[in-house]
């Protein structure tokens, strides 16, 4: 992976200056890669993420894991039907797997009821949906590899040779 | 009660007083450290934690568990082509700091003289004081802090029995390319001196592979070879580092170690063998990061005028304080109090660096930038007349 985009996964705050200064580049040539990736599609985005734990506010939502088992239709397989079912808002993440199910969706609502609305009046009756079974989500520990919780304090003592 | 003369004549540091300034003080960006800021890596405190489940809690063989030597021996040979038999030529020491106490006990006669490129690491002079030798510092500053055969030719005598070697070298984090050791190597022979090779810092060298001494033609019978843990894995509490040379010496450090330390924690042991085993990812990563930050530290001390030579390795940036109107220790403190960023004085390697501060990167890129905005800020209000 190039390097740019290792630094930019930990942290996309980081300025194509300060990128090119850590790499001993020149600002233009980081920020014509930067721009290449994202043409490409390699960087889709930049998201802050945020610990809505920390919230508790009355917009906080709840979150489910639903497995989804469905017929895959003729000539184009599961893409088709997949797009039917991540086109929906509430579908934050959607993935084809191998096993016992074959689609795996990260579903966002308000509360449990709209999540189980979604469920029961949008996604089961699709017609090649053969069957779901829904997790609702108790507690985050990490998501995207950052562990949800305050910063650590350094435990370093300040100074030392 | 009477303490000894010997150790009397250690002289306490002379920037202890600063350090307690540091420790007093809130709200303060640290780049005054000697560690790494990462924490051991997870499957490494997990190797730890379970073998202590497994009831692991006794003593080892004084050299150390034999798996952990043999894991040694192998990423020796694998990384390097160093061979060193795990029978009797690998001591695992608790971190540099005992197996430099060690084999300086070990050679040195009264009076014997020890050759201590400077600046160097603050256990070097004392060490050899408390075994009765003489240290002998030679500085490198005009050199851009390299050793060169000269200046070993212009300090050696009869007297000499060994130099210290430390690259990348804590403080100025310079190192050596294989030709330049190679010069260095032929001094160190001609005179027949030790080589206490300190390469704590080899696997954190940015612009080429680091080079061991002991790799260099026909210096391996005259050198111990000093690493560890601490920098690497980022295991500095565990306190597990190894000594490796011919077969005398290290019996003859196994002798002292077994009588004043008996062997390390085996947990530390346990946990450093994982390291061997499934790490190495996670210091490639480390040393990438690092790497980054380098570049970006001497990037902006640049900008503000503060001359610094190049580091090679380690965390350490030696940068020159000579613009300014402030001894090390006034600047350092100045700093501290201004703008609560602190650094270590130079004069902390060697009365002669007082043109010196120490700055580590081991610190997270935030810190970083922010620092270095109060660095300049400092720098701008106390430009000098």
């Amino acid at each position: 992976m190039d390097e740019i985009l290792e630094i930019l996964e930990k942290n996309a705050r980081i300025t194509p200056e300060e990128i090119a200064k850590m790499l001993n580049r020149s600002v233009p040539s980081v920020k014509n890669t930067i721009k290449r990736f994202e043409k490409q599609g390699v960087v889709l985005g930049y998201k802050t993420i945020i610990n809505k734990e920390l919230l508790r506010d009355e917009n906080s939502e709840v979150r489910a894991i639903i497995e989804v088992r469905i017929t895959p239709q003729k000539d184009v397989g599961f893409d088709k039907i997949a797009q039917r079912i991540y086109s929906f808002p509430e579908v934050k993440s959607c993935y084809l797997l191998s096993g016992t199910y074959d689609l795996l969706l990260v579903v966002e609502g308000k509360n449990i009821h709209t999540v189980s609305n979604f469920v029961a009046e949008k996604l089961a009756p699709l017609e090649n949906v053969r069957g779901t079974t829904t997790h609702f989500l108790l507690k985050k520990y990490k998501e995207d590899g950052m562990i949800l919780r305050h910063k650590e304090e350094d435990k370093r003592i300040a100074i030392s040779y | 009660m009477e303490i000894s003369k010997r150790v009397q004549r250690v002289q306490p540091s002379g920037i202890r007083r600063f350090f307690d300034l540091v420790l007093g003080m809130k709200e303060v960006i640290s780049l005054g450290v000697g560690e790494p800021d990462f924490i051991t890596p997870w499957q490494i405190r997990e190797a730890g934690i379970y073998s202590l489940e497994q009831g692991f809690t006794s003593y080892t063989s004084n050299k150390g568990l034999f798996k952990l030597r043999m894991g040694i021996s192998r990423y020796l040979k694998s990384r390097y082509g160093l061979e060193y038999s795990p029978e009797d030529e690998i001591l695992v020491t608790v971190g540099v700091s005992e197996g430099l106490d060690l084999v300086l006990r070990a050679i040195i006669n009264p009076q014997d003289r020890i050759l201590i490129p400077s600046p160097r690491y603050v256990s070097y002079g004392p060490l050899t004081e408390l075994s009765g030798g003489i240290p002998v510092y030679l500085n490198t500053e005009r050199q851009r802090f390299k050793l060169t055969p000269d200046i070993i030719e212009r300090h050696v005598n009869s007297k000499a029995k060994a130099i210290i070697l430390n690259y990348p070298a804590n403080p100025t984090g310079i190192s050596y390319t294989k030709k330049e050791l190679e010069r260095i190597k032929r001094a160190i022979l001609k005179y027949n001196l030790i080589c206490i090779s300190d390469e704590i810092y080899g696997d954190l060298t940015y612009d080429f592979l680091h080079v061991p001494f002991a790799t260099l033609a026909g210096a391996k019978n005259s050198t111990v070879y000093l690493s560890g843990f601490s920098k690497s894995y980022a295991m500095t509490g565990w306190r597990v580092g190894f000594a490796c040379g011919p077969k005398r010496i290290i019996d003859a450090m196994t002798k002292i170690h077994q009588y004043t330390t008996m062997c390390v924690s085996i947990t530390s042991q346990m946990a450093a063998y994982e390291a061997l085993q499934t790490a190495r990812s996670a210091v490639d990563e480390m040393r990438r990061e690092y790497r980054r930050r380098r570049e970006y530290v001497v990037d902006r001390l640049k900008e503000l005028g503060i001359e610094c030579v190049r580091p090679d390795g380690a965390f350490y940036v030696f940068a020159s304080i000579k613009d300014t109107a402030f001894t090390s220790v006034d600047f350092a403190q100045r700093l501290l109090r201004e703008q609560r960023v602190a650094v270590v004085p130079g004069t902390a390697f060697g009365e002669e660096f007082d043109g010196y501060i120490r700055i580590s990167y081991a610190s997270s890129f935030e810190n970083l930038k922010e620092a270095l905005i109060r660095i300049e800020r400092f720098l701008k209000k106390n430009q000098r007349q």
